[in-house]
Formats: structure tokens, C-alpha cells, sequence
């Protein structure tokens, strides 16, 4: 089983209905798979703020929602994770880490080595899982915190388990 | 930047009055500010979600509400500085093809809690026709009574995914604030659409 698969399995055994997504390379398997899944809805974002307010929405209609994005994401959403922090939404997020290992693009550093700490100032909860065995029980962790807890739950996916991109250098 | 805002014939409390009368049982979900206030004015209501911050996020939270109700009616009534904020989302809301989604934006072209400083739609920016380009089958612009008598059907029930701009008066109006305990306000929707026993 691919690390992905662990996260999707998550899903589906939390009832998750929507899943909301700026792509990332990392993510691609994932979102394919819930966009063949006749019961999640997949919703792709211009921007990963929208997720935040998408995922508030879901749980209004009571629905069970995830938010998917590159670590570059988060730092589009500070605002909006006001809205999940006040009216105490659960919000799961699944993060694929850039400029954190092996990084080719300087221009993913900054966020790459900001998003913990910002994720944990906004108010989440926030895990790293860097080993492929480890991230189904993780997600499975992440989603019973937000729904189960009813709070901010992070989930950052080391860099170490997507490839490494080269961009053909 | 000059503006012919505060001659518009339409009132926003008359207009959401008309919206919001006999609502039956759809969901609403008013953006922060001057619409939060008119959505309270014309009654406050449990499947009433008045923002008091999220800016540019109140279409957002009417795809995900709008996708987990697809057979509740999701009226989403903002303003133009939300609705500028978040303009992404009505492409959002055009790929999902939400059908039981209508978009409301009550334009002043002003910042109403600000200073009235001026929107970008008053200088030209065009809100249903952005929608229109989003991908909004259904995006009108309304400036008239007459105009208003005939969009309000579809505001209030469709077909399809429904975009409306509606051209109101630049005015301050006397506060009309719901309750701004947000925890309060989500699980008295939560409640009051899924039952009591929601947890």
C-alpha cells in the first residue's frame, strides 16, 4: 500500500464527504481517487483560503470535510482559519511539505520552514510524519481530533516521502 | 474615485425584506458587515449564518453548505467588498455547477464599515459579468424595481446556480446586529437543519 492510500482509507472510514484541494504533486493520487469516488465530493479551489470557508460550509450542511494543500497553501489561509478558531469548526488539513528536504526551489523555504509554527499560532493541532508506515494511523489521528475533538488538526507530509523534484537540473 | 451610488433607487433593507419574506426553508448565509446587519433586519433566524469576519469567504462557505444540502435552496447574500475579496470562488462555485446555489450581492460600490471609501465596482468593475465569465449560466445585474420583481424568483429558488448584483443605494443604515457568538450561531444551525440531537 502506498503512504496515499493510508490517508484515503482515513477518509472513507470517517465518513469524510467532501474533500477540498489546491493540487500539489504530492497529493495527485490522492485527489484522483477522490474524484473516482462516488461519494466524496472533490472540490478544486483557486485558492486554499476558499477550503477553509468550503469546509465550515460542509459542516454546517453536516457534512465531513478535509482540506488538501502544499505547504505554500498555508500561508494563504491565516485569516480564514479565524473562522474555524471562533466558531470552533472541526478543520483537518493535509499538508505536502515543500523547501523542507531536498528542496530545489528557494522560493518554497520561507513557507517550508514557517508552517508549523504558523499552523500552531492559528490555533491547530500539528503532527509531522516523515516514515510511510506510520501516516495511515496519523490521518486516521488527524480526523478523529477534528471530528471526534472538534478542533484544528494539521497533518504535515514530510517532504521525504514525495519525490524529489529537479525540474530536469 | 467618484460615485452615483448614493442615487441608486433600490434600499437594501427593502430589497433583503423582499428576499427574506417567507423564506420557507432555505439557508442563508450573510457576509460580514452591512449584509450581516440587513439579513437580521428582515428577522433573525436559526438557518441564518451572519459572518462577522471570514472576509471573502462567504461564497466559500455556501459551496460547501450548498453541496451538503443539494436539495435546500443556499442563498448567499454579500456585499461588494466580499464579494471582490473572494471573487475565485464564484469560479469555484460555476465548476462544482452547484444547482441549488444562488450568489446575492448587494453592491453600494462603498466599503459601508469603513468609511464608505469606494469599491473597485465603482470604477467600473462589473460583478455579474465577472460571474458570467466564471462560468454563472444564469448572472444578472439589477438596478430597477422592475428588474428586482423579476429576479427575485430566481433569487429565491433557481433554477440552477444563480448570480445576482443588485445595485443599492450607499447609505448607513442603523445597526441591526445578530448574535456574534460564532459557536452559538453554527450549532444553532447545525440544530435546527440536521435535528436536536445533532452532536
Amino acid at each position: 500500500m502506498e503512504w496515499w492510500q493510508g490517508i484515503y482509507q482515513a477518509l472513507k472510514d470517517a465518513e469524510v464527504r467532501q474533500v477540498a484541494y489546491v493540487p500539489d504533486a504530492g497529493h495527485a493520487k490522492l485527489i484522483e481517487a477522490c474524484h473516482a469516488d462516488k461519494e466524496i465530493t472533490a472540490i478544486s479551489l483557486t485558492t486554499e483560503e476558499e477550503g477553509v470557508g468550503v469546509l465550515a460550509g460542509a459542516w454546517l450542511g453536516g457534512d465531513r470535510g478535509v482540506l488538501l494543500m502544499q505547504s505554500s497553501g498555508v500561508g494563504n489561509c491565516i485569516n480564514m482559519f479565524s473562522l474555524a478558531k471562533t466558531c470552533q469548526f472541526p478543520l483537518a488539513v493535509f499538508v505536502t511539505m515543500r523547501g523542507q528536504w531536498k528542496e530545489f526551489n528557494p522560493w518554497q523555504l520561507p513557507m517550508g520552514s514557517t508552517v508549523d509554527p504558523a499552523m500552531t499560532t492559528a490555533g491547530f493541532s500539528v503532527n509531522t510524519v516523515d516514515d510511510p508506515a506510520d501516516v495511515a494511523d496519523y490521518a486516521q489521528a488527524t480526523l478523529h481530533h477534528a471530528f471526534v475533538g472538534g478542533e484544528m488538526a494539521g497533518l504535515l507530509l514530510h517532504q521525504k516521502l514525495t519525490p524529489v523534484k529537479t525540474f530536469g537540473k | 474615485m467618484p460615485s452615483t451610488a448614493s442615487e441608486f433607487l433600490l434600499r437594501r433593507r427593502e430589497v433583503v425584506g423582499k428576499l427574506l419574506h417567507d423564506r420557507g426553508d432555505r439557508l442563508v448565509i450573510g457576509g460580514l458587515g452591512s449584509t450581516a446587519w440587513d439579513i437580521t433586519a428582515a428577522g433573525d433566524h436559526d438557518l441564518s449564518f451572519p459572518l462577522w469576519g471570514a472576509m471573502g469567504g462567504t461564497v466559500a462557505i455556501g459551496i460547501g453548505l450548498a453541496t451538503a444540502q443539494p436539495d435546500r435552496r443556499v442563498l448567499v447574500v454579500t456585499g461588494d467588498g466580499d464579494m471582490l475579496m473572494g471573487m475565485g470562488s464564484l469560479a469555484t462555485a460555476a465548476r462544482q455547477n452547484l444547482k441549488n446555489l444562488t450568489v446575492c450581492v448587494f453592491d453600494n460600490e462603498h466599503y459601508g464599515e469603513t468609511g464608505m471609501q469606494t469599491t473597485h465596482t465603482a470604477s467600473g468593475t462589473n460583478l455579474a459579468a465577472i460571474a458570467a465569465g466564471c462560468g454563472f449560466a444564469n448572472s444578472r445585474q439589477v438596478e430597477t424595481e422592475d428588474q428586482l420583481t423579476e429576479a427575485l424568483p430566481l433569487l429565491r429558488d433557481g433554477p440552477g446556480l444563480q448570480f445576482v448584483c443588485i445595485k443599492v443605494r450607499a447609505e448607513k443604515l442603523a445597526f441591526v446586529l445578530p448574535p456574534k457568538d460564532g459557536v452559538f450561531l453554527k450549532t444553532r444551525f447545525r440544530r435546527a437543519l440536521l435535528g436536536a440531537d445533532v452532536v
